[in-house]
């Protein structure tokens, strides 16, 4: 019998992995040549491989759900022919993006994520985030220099004018294609050597009002501080070349050499560390992104005291209908928030550009932004505003623990209508909140501290803590987030306003 | 909805003429309807042995074999890329089956079905996209162009030659073909000036397959696309592109005409890609399915069989056979192509110029310097 593999192909034109989105076969089973194996999926598109041998399949290599690097194995099948034992199968090794590519939402989708932590793109491959790999060179001293090649120094070689074409280039700056751009230069550097030649007693490179430079010589001459006017050329004809720059930058201050020799180790102790972007961060990232430039984000302070919110925090929490439930501040910042929207049915609305509406939200999805292990999720409480008190702090305890133990459900994330950030259990202030995708207002609550505040005349010790609002512009005017925010000011510094309410 | 419900509502009323986003549908040269019933034409009409219809079948079963198994061999990494022709088999056989000894095709990268018609090994297409040569066919004794991937640069090179045929007095033509996405293309336009200009003895035979990649035909033409050539000053044609006969007809005529000294005329074959634009490309992000459904509907290859079967030129042993063919040429083309050598790495130097010029013969042997560099390059 003879086992053969196939690796993971490059189905697009310069990909290097594909995450595998299930496999068609099983171990055991009997393929032909072009039935399908599996579904992989790549920074370009969805794509079933057809097998390239016919036989029984022994081993499915990867999982489903596993980003492989193209050119691994990934099958092996036993084509029944008669043949010696097969090489020891390579262990596989699964690339970076790992098994959790499920968690990003927009996957596939153009300018959505992709698998290998690209961005998807319809023509071409989106940006590169892999390293190229190289072949080991030989040992022995590097090959010299290309441009050093005789015979391919065409015409340049001995005259201090500039060929009229130069085939020989600046190497170091980029090279001379024999465009017409180029040609212009190298006539017009010819035309001005000339006419340096001719001019009594002047110098190249001086006298001119413009000293002789290519424009990345002249950036890096601009970088360096360097004067160009100062400088004599070295190049053909005058041109400043970027060795003179370099020389000019370093030969009168001496100083500088030490502290280029120095700078090894601590380079290698800044070396820092490269992430590969994925999962929640990627998705984190993406929403932001969308949310801050596609929403006019306004954002409103407010310093309140909260004094009579946390005695009442503490009367409450000893009921008997909150046995063994966690009553927080955020559990009152929560309902504050709910009986503010239920006052100002706008902030609980989204923005909808295509039918050019607004959509007021006919019940609060209050979301409640979650630090997880694996970072940020905004999962939130359906319907909060129908819930009671009681309810309300067991639904956001249940929907925080899930969320910490990194088991919320997509479901739980979507439809959410406003959020909460309790950005104060970091020991926070206050901060300027992003608002999340398609919500209209977002609360941060900062950390309840002790602080001289003015009560009833008299600077004393009070609870006062701070809240920052962002609001959707195009929704909220300045007016209506103002009083939103002054609401649930005044029901967290006065929690019997709710009675008003 | 029901899929029978929907079934019938997509078979549209003027066969052929789906593409509801523009604005008025004209009449398209038809001889063959999707249901495969011969039909007649004003303008047009053909006249085709029983012999060679069933040939013409075989053509577009063969070349659509082939198409699938090169898809399938980019998908096991043995090819770079493909660029299928799926949906587009009848435009290319129709259109490819018209030329004559002594008249020039002018391909895109998509033409496999007339380098089929001229006798092109299809190994020798697959090679360029394997990437082991440039094309391995004879360009001349094929009267096949080589494949330009530049959109649009072949309706020039088609003109230039055209234009030399009159000049040499001969009574042959060129055939350029193009997308539709190329009549967007400068180089396309000033062809077709060029062409108009001059009489010249050459045929535009664009293949509306109604995706530029991923953009739609209304996104390139307020007008229907053959009306374009009348803004040139030559005649232009709609032909159901997956109507191989209708096809056959009107590139037949068109040539003829080129041939006589009438000047250029414009094809527009209205017709489907159904497959991805090449197979880096994922359709599906910018189509609906329902519209290849549609599509599906219009088969190129099943009206000629319903045609066959129901008129009695075929019978079930003559389908059986091209099958079998096609399944030879199949495991010839998979065989074939996975033998292929690679090329040396130094042949990209080759075909530069005619005559080798030192700054090449220099860079030759650097290169060369560099790659013995490696560890394992001893081959």
């Amino acid at each position: 019998m003879t086992l053969r593999q196939f690796k993971l192909p490059d189905v697009g034109e310069g990909l290097t992995d594909g995450e595998i989105l299930q496999w068609l076969v099983a171990v055991g089973d009997t393929v032909t040549v072009n039935q399908p194996l599996c579904e992989v999926e790549t920074a370009k598109a969805a794509v079933e491989l057809p097998s390239p041998y016919a036989g029984t399949v022994t081993e499915l290599l990867f999982e489903a759900g596993t980003t492989v690097d193209v050119g691994t194995p990934i099958i092996t099948i036993d084509d029944g022919a008669d043949a010696p034992a097969p090489a020891p199968v390579p262990a596989p090794a699964a690339a970076g993006a790992g098994t959790d590519g499920s968690e990003e939402p927009a996957a596939g989708l153009i300018g959505g994520a992709a698998p290998g932590g690209r961005t998807a793109v319809l023509v071409g491959y989106g940006p590169r985030t892999t390293e190229a790999r190289r072949r080991p060179r030989r040992g022995g001293p590097p090959p010299a220099r290309p441009a050093a090649t005789p015979g391919a120094d065409y015409g340049s070689g001995g005259h201090d004018r500039p060929p009229l074409l130069a085939t020989a280039p600046d190497m170091t700056v980029k090279p001379v294609r024999h465009g017409g751009l180029e040609v212009g230069r190298q006539a017009e550097a010819h035309a001005a050597a000339e006419e340096a030649a001719t001019a009594l007693g002047a110098a190249p490179g001086r006298g001119r009002l413009r000293p002789l430079a290519k424009p990345p010589v002249r950036k890096l001459a601009k970088d360096l501080g360097v004067d160009l006017a100062a400088l004599t050329g070295s190049g053909a004809g005058g041109v400043i070349t970027r060795e003179d720059v370099t020389a000019a930058a370093a030969g009168p201050a001496p100083v500088a050499a030490p502290a280029a020799a120095a700078p090894a180790p601590v380079a290698a102790a800044a070396a820092g560390e490269r992430i590969p972007v994925k999962g929640v961060r990627k998705a984190t990232a993406a929403a932001m992104v969308a949310s801050a430039f596609t929403a006019p984000h306004v954002t409103e302070f407010l310093t309140v005291d909260v004094t009579r919110m946390m005695k009442l925090r503490q009367r409450i929490a000893a009921r008997p209908e909150f046995a063994g439930v966690k009553v927080s501040p955020l559990l009152f910042v929560a309902k504050a928030l709910l009986l503010a929207a239920r006052r100002h049915p706008m902030v609980n609305s989204s923005w909808d550009e295509a039918a050019q509406e607004i959509v007021v939200h006919g019940q609060v999805n209050l979301g409640i932004a979650a630090a997880t292990p694996r970072g940020l999720v905004v999962p939130n409480v359906k319907d909060a505003g129908r819930l009671s008190l009681p309810e309300l702090a067991t639904a956001l305890a249940e929907l925080t623990e899930t969320a910490r133990a990194g088991r919320t459900a997509p479901g739980d994330m979507a439809g959410g209508t406003i959020t909460i950030t309790n950005v104060g259990v970091f020991g926070v202030d206050t901060g300027t909140p992003i608002l999340n995708p398609g919500e209209s207002a977002i609360l941060a609550f900062g950390a309840v501290r002790e602080m001289p505040w003015v009560h009833k005349g008299k600077v004393r010790v009070r609870q006062v803590t701070q809240l920052a609002l962002s609001f959707d512009h195009r929704i909220v005017d300045g007016e209506l987030g103002s009083r939103f925010l002054a609401d649930v000011g005044a029901l967290l510094s006065d929690p019997g306003t709710a009675l008003a309410f | 909805m029901s899929v029978s419900s929907a079934t019938t509502e997509v078979v549209d009323p003027v066969p052929g003429a789906a593409a509801p986003h523009l604005p008025e549908q004209p009449d398209l040269v038809q001889l063959l309807t999707p249901e495969g019933e011969r039909v007649e034409h004003p303008d047009y009409s053909i006249d085709v042995s029983a012999e060679e219809l069933r040939d013409l079948y075989r053509d577009l079963v063969l070349v659509r074999r082939w198409d699938v198994e090169a898809t399938a061999l980019q998908r096991q990494g043995e090819l770079g890329i493909w660029a299928s022709l799926l949906g587009q088999e009848a435009a290319q056989i129709g259109a490819g089956r018209a030329l004559q000894d002594g008249d020039v095709a002018f391909p895109t990268y998509r033409e496999h079905g007339v380098a089929w018609t001229r006798g092109v090994d299809p190994l020798h297409v697959i090679s360029l996209f394997r990437g082991v040569d440039n094309g391995g066919w004879d360009p001349v004794a094929t009267a096949f162009n080589l494949y330009t991937v530049v959109i649009g640069a072949q309706c020039l090179h088609a003109t230039g030659y055209a234009m030399g045929l009159q000049r040499d007095g001969a009574e042959h033509a060129a055939l350029a073909f193009l997308g539709d996405g190329a009549t967007s293309q400068g180089e396309v336009n000033e062809a077709m000036i060029w062409a108009a200009s001059f009489s010249a003895p050459v045929v535009f035979f664009c293949q509306n397959n109604q995706y530029a990649i991923s953009v739609p035909l209304e996104r390139q033409t307020r007008v229907p696309l053959y009306q374009r050539a009348a803004g040139f000053g030559f005649p232009g044609v709609r032909v159901d592109g997956n109507d191989v006969l209708a096809v056959l007809a009107v590139t037949r005529a068109a040539l003829a005409a080129a041939r006589e000294g009438q000047g250029p005329t414009f094809i527009e074959a209205f017709t489907y890609r159904m497959g991805a634009h090449t197979t880096s490309d994922d359709p599906t992000r910018y189509r609906l399915a329902s519209e290849l459904e549609e599509w599906k509907l219009r088969d190129p290859i099943a009206r000629v069989k319903a045609h066959l079967s129901r008129s009695g030129v075929a019978d079930a042993a003559f389908f059986d056979s091209v099958e079998a063919e096609a399944d030879e040429l199949a495991k010839r083309i998979r065989t074939g192509t996975v033998e292929m050598p690679d090329p040396p790495g130094t042949a990209m130097f080759d075909q530069v110029y005619a005559e080798q010029t030192p700054p090449l013969a220099a860079q030759q042997a650097q290169f060369e310097a560099y790659q013995a560099s490696f560890e394992g390059s001893e081959h």
